[in-house]
């Protein structure tokens, strides 16, 4: 078949040649494809509950509250809603038709699926908008209304990247440090049982420490307060890192390394072509908790000594109590963290394809 | 095609291929949570001629499968001597491979780098990718090279650990139980399939079996273990040729002479 189909094309190249064209396949074989139209419903109500988040901003006004007359970017924000709320009606549209295409079909199935979720979004702005700037039951500074987080981010956007860039960076840092310090010490003491003599009392006791403990006095002992948050961020990470190693490492099926042995393999091949891949699933959960225990110290440290980052942000704007600040902070910070672990588990599917039945992040 | 042309070529075995192996006067035992020393095999002596398919049978728990972790040369006896060809076996060698009653596949390993996992440990992967391929069709797992071990069936997880075995061309497979967790029907099926592999490569067999049937279907020769600490009470000749037939009188004949040898003639 595939050659034949390769025979064809020189006659295609040579238009004298096709005068005699080969006999065809009929085309009736391949049978038109079918589009059904089903009006899907449940869509408008997506489209309902943002209209009326735009409805309810533009419409209503603000209340003065204090030195504040108008919200800013309550227009933009209005104008934004509805602009969902008619991109949310041509999804509706398009999710009433069968038959568009796998590409299509894909988007439309996304939003079939993200309906309730958008209904909840748009209700819940809603009733947000209305409380804080419609009728101020919520007071500012404390609270304030969805379209002034757009006006935190326009004023600041530029400090706000350059704290987000120093804090991942920071972050990278220790992370990488403690991961690798933590993955080698694990491996270490599951293997080795004068590794484990010295090394397991000392993860023992210092282990449980909160490397917060220490903030202070490694902000005295480093050179730069930089330097200290690596090490304390390294600390956070490589602790659960190296213990989940650890017992991957220790508790592998000994039948496996009866298997290597007999196959004729050496000791290298015992730690890093057995121990370590059967280890690997563990390593992943300690990763994980390592994670999260970084997050912590590189929120805590930048609020204590270092002088940029998402952490000294926060502090900063709570200086100046700029509430609206410190929100627009707060979901970089979510989005950024949240993306990190989503990162995480992406990499670990990749890695462990083998395993059945893993947890879906 | 291609498999055709591959099976009409006769294959030699060569007899350089099996190894004979001999234990004389092996004791061991191990340490029992008590402190006391528990004996497993008491003054075990046997001798395995090149080529030869032998069966040990014997109550469970009789040290059976101790035996053949010394014969693997992953333990060392505590007294007496294990030689292969004449040399002294201190440590495990790709010329003698285990085939466990678990397939103890890497589950992070496909089929294909499961079998190849001999190889690669000896360093000689590069050279040797084709008889990782030979080997997987041998089995007739060939068309499963890029499967997880997780994706497969028992009966197929045990014929890639046999793949995985033959591929570094052993001159003494040891089979501790290998058909022992699969169903009834795959393991008849898997029995004549041991018995081709062994008859086309010429291999010695040390093979451990609690199965009475299987062993006499498939050995040359049954030694019968007593229960621990395990001493050889009688070794049986299995003097029928292959192939075998399972309704065969006298393999019936033999099987009632091994109960005997059990204990277990009365049920017979």
């Amino acid at each position: 078949m595939t050659a034949a189909a390769t025979l064809l094309r020189p006659a295609e190249a040579f238009p004298q040649a096709a005068a005699a064209p080969p006999a065809r396949v009929a085309p009736a074989a391949t049978a038109p494809p079918v589009k059904i139209f089903r009006f899907y419903w449940f869509g408008l109500a997506a489209v309902a509950a943002w209209a009326l988040l735009g409805a309810v901003t533009l419409l209503f006004p603000d209340k003065p509250a204090g030195f504040v007359e108008e919200w800013p970017y309550t227009r933009e924000f209005g104008l934004g809603a509805l602009a969902l709320a008619a991109l949310w009606l041509a999804a509706t549209v398009a999710a009433s038709f069968r038959g568009l295409g796998k590409r299509a079909e894909f988007v439309t199935d996304l939003y079939r699926y993200s309906v309730p979720w958008l209904v909840v979004l748009g209700l819940g702005f809603t009733l947000w908008e209305t409380l804080t700037a419609k009728t101020g039951e919520l007071e500012p500074p404390f609270f304030a209304p969805p379209s002034s987080i757009i006006d935190a981010y326009a004023q600041h956007y530029a400090l706000l990247a350059d704290s987000a860039f120093n804090s991942l960076k920071l972050l990278a840092k220790g992370i990488f440090w403690g991961a690798a310090a933590g993955f080698a010490i694990g491996v270490a003491i599951g293997w080795s049982k004068r590794a484990n003599y010295w090394i397991h009392p000392i993860l023992r006791l210092l282990g449980p420490l909160p490397p917060t403990a220490l903030l202070p006095i490694a902000f005295f002992f480093f050179p730069t307060s930089h330097a200290a948050s690596v090490f304390l961020i390294a600390l956070a990470t490589g602790f659960p890192v190296a213990i989940l190693t650890w017992s991957g490492v220790a508790g592998v099926n000994k039948a496996y390394y009866d298997v290597a042995r007999t196959l004729g393999a050496s000791e290298w091949f015992l730690i890093f072509r057995v121990a370590v891949p059967a280890a690997l699933p563990q390593v992943f959960v300690g990763l994980f908790m390592g994670l999260g225990g970084s997050f912590v110290v590189l929120i805590v440290a930048e609020m204590m000594g270092v002088k940029s980052g998402l952490g000294w942000y926060l502090d900063w704007a709570k200086g100046y109590a700029d509430y609206v600040n410190m929100y627009g902070a707060l979901i970089v910070m979510t989005i950024i963290f949240s993306s990190l672990i989503s990162l995480l588990f992406a990499v670990r599917d990749r890695v462990l394809v083998w395993q059945k039945g893993t947890v879906k992040w | 095609m291609v498999a055709a042309a591959i099976a009409l070529q006769p294959e030699e075995i060569p007899a350089q291929n099996a190894s004979r192996i001999q234990a004389a006067h092996v004791r061991h035992g191990f340490d029992a949570p008590g402190g006391e020393r528990l004996e497993v095999l008491e003054d075990v002596s046997l001798d395995i001629a090149p080529g030869e398919f032998v069966a040990l049978l014997g109550p469970s728990g009789c040290g059976k499968s101790t035996l053949l972790r010394l014969v693997a040369g992953l333990e060392a006896a505590d007294s007496g001597a294990l030689t292969q060809d004449g040399a002294l076996i201190t440590r495990p060698d790709p010329s003698r491979i285990v085939v466990f009653q678990d397939p103890t596949l890497f589950p992070w390993r496909t089929v294909w780098d499961n079998v190849a996992l001999g190889l690669e440990a000896q360093g000689i992967l590069k050279q040797g990718k084709s008889r990782v391929d030979e080997a997987l069709k041998k089995v007739g797992l060939d068309g499963f090279a890029r499967s997880y071990p997780h994706q497969l069936s028992g009966g197929m997880a045990q014929r890639a650990a046999l793949a995985r075995a033959l591929v570094n061309n052993p001159k003494l497979l040891i089979l501790d139980e290998p058909l022992g967790k699969l169903d009834s029907l795959t393991r008849l099926e898997m029995q004549g399939e041991l018995l081709s592999l062994w008859q086309r490569n010429g291999f010695s067999v040390l093979l451990v079996t609690h199965d009475i049937e299987e062993a006499l279907f498939l050995a040359q020769r049954v030694i019968i273990f007593s229960p621990r600490p395990a001493r050889i009470v009688s070794e049986i000749f299995v003097d029928r040729p292959y192939p075998r037939h399972r309704g065969d009188a006298a393999l019936a004949n033999l099987r009632h002479e091994v109960l005997n040898q059990l204990g277990l003639g009365k049920s017979w």
